[in-house]
């Protein structure tokens, strides 16, 4: 299913062209609508000629529109698709700059070099300026680093934003770029054909104000109308649920899940926590009462429900590329249940800690004191109930919830004013300093999040 | 003197120009699950010039260095190739419709000079803006835009919002 991974190829002669003829596709396409003219872009900013609109906005609709059919029909996983970042306020002050930039250079980056390679001398300068532009960047980026990062709301999209259907955000970008192409075509009917002064200088007449044909009428209503009906179609069909995502990867995910490749022992665990290029992110799917009992330090507790929550999984698709997610349940049951539904919707390293908080206790045991294995309950590993009777809840205060804190010896407990160190006799269980070294079989391993990062960010 | 012997065809319509450019977005998504862009590869070509010159500066600015520090090379990049295949699709174009011509496209009361000029300090003042926003009008308003990025809404808005502001008070500029 497209996206292609293309990591593989990169080097090759194929990679090359591939980005090559997108290159070209592009740049014959900027041409042939006339991106190649500052005149003709500025003019938009005169209202003489909306050109500039008609064409972002109806590339926009058009992309946005085959974008998503392409979802609805399970032919594009979306969760691979770069979707730009949102840092809110460094984009809309960025915009701001570049309208300057706009009105007095006349082009946008892209179309400056449509413009330098038809030999427009005014486009050869701006994309020497923009050269110049990216170094002075570069140099004071440092000035403001914080704020530059400040406002992150990582992949955020209007149908994120408003919690409409991704369809209904489509339908709404169509109907926007209509009365857009409304509004443009009567500022042209106003405005336009005013370029008296150029069009009696032959070196410098174009053809663009002259007898411009325009879509709109019956021609341009059709072609609105299509691209709606297609829009309509995305609305009814309805993007992927989780459950087809997961229909799309199940061969894979059920042999890694059988293979048991996805199990971490704790032994692990502890180990991932010890690095420092590791960033180890825990999610418990258990129930309060059991997690207030006891959880693993620096946790947190989801529902099983919430696996399927866009919120958080946006969230863990922003996680930075060193990010290791675990999950934890009582036992294994409902912690592979949660694997399932992330895994599906594109959640990367992503892991289950094998057995769960049960083997996790086995591993490290709690002081008998605060909790004791419940012979009578049936859990165990394969079961989802919490194997241990629990005195007190103790949260995250045990040493068990943070085998990878070692102490050298075990603390000297004080007692009421008497300074004595009390030595306190080793027990079975693990109090932070006992811990065997345990081997495990090496699981974890770091993946790349695919879509690269984006193409002009 | 102007070749005037092959009339430079005519500009296609705007809404066909706008419906074959979604083509074009859709298939770079479809590929290879990114759109489409051309600030990210002019900065590696900044940095690619800057390290011939001074290679030890690329690397103490950390900015630079991600793209261009240590033995890292900034040109060999899928944005490189993209902003290479722009050129020559231009080009292509260009020839095909006889608009390959050495000249000055300006508004009627600006002196060449005085274009070239304002050229350069509107692309320096643009690009400058792409970096902040992480991306221009196609990497981020156009790309980011058919994938429904609230960001990239908002920077398509305030790029427009700014430009038609300043549009009256820089009327001579372009009438």
């Amino acid at each position: 299913m497209a996206p292609f991974n293309l990591a593989p190829l990169a080097g090759s002669l194929g990679y090359f062209l591939i980005f090559l003829l997108l290159g070209v596709a592009f740049g014959v396409v900027l041409e042939l609508s006339g991106f190649g003219d500052s005149r003709r872009l500025s003019a938009q900013f005169y209202l003489r000629d909306m050109t500039v609109l008609k064409v972002m906005f109806t590339g926009i609709a058009v992309a946005a529109v085959l974008i998503h059919l392409a979802a609805a029909f399970q032919l594009l996983d979306m969760s691979k698709v770069w979707i730009n970042p949102t840092y809110m306020v460094p984009s809309i002050v960025g915009g701001l700059i570049m309208g300057v930039g706009f009105i007095v250079g006349g082009f946008c980056p892209g179309t400056s070099l449509v413009a330098a390679a038809t030999l427009k001398l005014d486009g050869v300068m701006f994309v020497i300026g923009g050269l110049f532009g990216a170094l002075v960047f570069g140099e004071t980026v440092h000035l403001y680093d914080g704020w530059w990062h400040s406002t992150f709301m990582g992949r955020f999209t209007v149908q994120d934003w408003l919690g409409i259907p991704a369809g209904v955000a489509v339908l709404g970008v169509v109907a926007m770029a209509a009365g857009a192409f409304l509004l443009g075509e009567l500022a042209e009917k106003r405005f336009g054909g005013s370029l008296t002064a150029e069009q009696t200088d032959p070196a410098r007449v174009t053809s663009f104000s002259v007898g411009r044909p325009s879509l709109v009428g019956r021609r341009g209503w059709l072609m609105v109308g299509s691209v709606m009906t297609l829009a309509l179609v995305v609305v009814a069909k309805g993007q992927p649920t989780v459950a087809d995502r997961w229909h799309w990867i199940q061969p894979k995910a059920d042999s890694l899940v059988t293979g048991r490749a996805i199990y971490v022992d704790p032994g692990e665990v502890v180990a991932l926590r010890k690095d420092l290029t590791i960033s180890v992110h825990i999610l418990e799917v258990r129930n309060e009462a059991d997690y207030n009992l006891f959880h693993l330090a620096g946790s947190r507790r989801i529902s099983l429900e919430q696996s399927q929550d866009p919120k958080l999984i946006r969230e863990l698709q922003a996680l930075p590329d060193n990010a290791i997610l675990l999950l934890v349940g009582n036992g294994e049951s409902t912690a592979t249940e949660a694997w399932k539904r992330l895994k599906a919707q594109g959640v990367l390293n992503l892991y289950v800690v094998e057995g769960g908080i049960n083997h996790w206790l086995e591993a490290y045991p709690p002081n008998p004191a605060v909790a004791q294995r419940d012979g009578a309950a049936s859990g165990g590993t394969a079961g989802d109930a919490l194997a241990y009777r629990f005195f007190d809840a103790v949260g995250e205060h045990s040493p068990s919830s943070h085998p990878d804190i070692e102490r050298e010896e075990p603390q000297p407990e004080m007692g009421g004013g008497v300074s004595a160190v009390v030595a306190s006799t080793q027990g079975p269980w693990f109090d932070g300093s006992n811990a065997a070294m345990r081997l495990f079989k090496k699981k974890v391993k770091l993946q790349k999040k695919v879509a690269a990062k984006g193409g002009c960010g | 003197m102007p070749d005037t012997s092959r009339k430079a065809a005519r500009y296609i319509n705007p809404y066909l120009g706008g419906a074959l450019l979604g083509v074009v977005l859709f298939l770079s998504f479809y590929i290879t699950g990114n759109g489409l862009g051309a600030s990210a590869a002019v900065t590696r070509v900044q940095v690619g010039i800057l390290s011939v010159f001074d290679h030890a500066h690329v690397d103490r600015i950390a900015y630079m260095s991600d793209l261009g520090g240590g033995d890292r090379k900034p040109l060999v990049d899928p944005s490189v190739y993209m902003l290479l295949g722009t050129l020559l699709g231009g080009l292509i174009s260009g020839l095909a419709t006889h608009r390959v011509k050495v000249e000055t496209r300006r508004g009627p009361n600006v002196s060449v000079a005085a274009r070239w000029a304002l050229a350069f300090a509107g692309g320096a003042v643009m690009m400058y803006g792409a970096r902040m926003a992480r991306g221009c009008t196609s990497g981020q308003a156009l790309s980011g835009g058919a994938v429904l990025s609230v960001g990239s809404f908002a920077f398509m808005f305030a790029i427009f919002a700014s430009a038609y502001l300043l549009a009256l008070p820089l009327k001579r500029l372009w009438n």
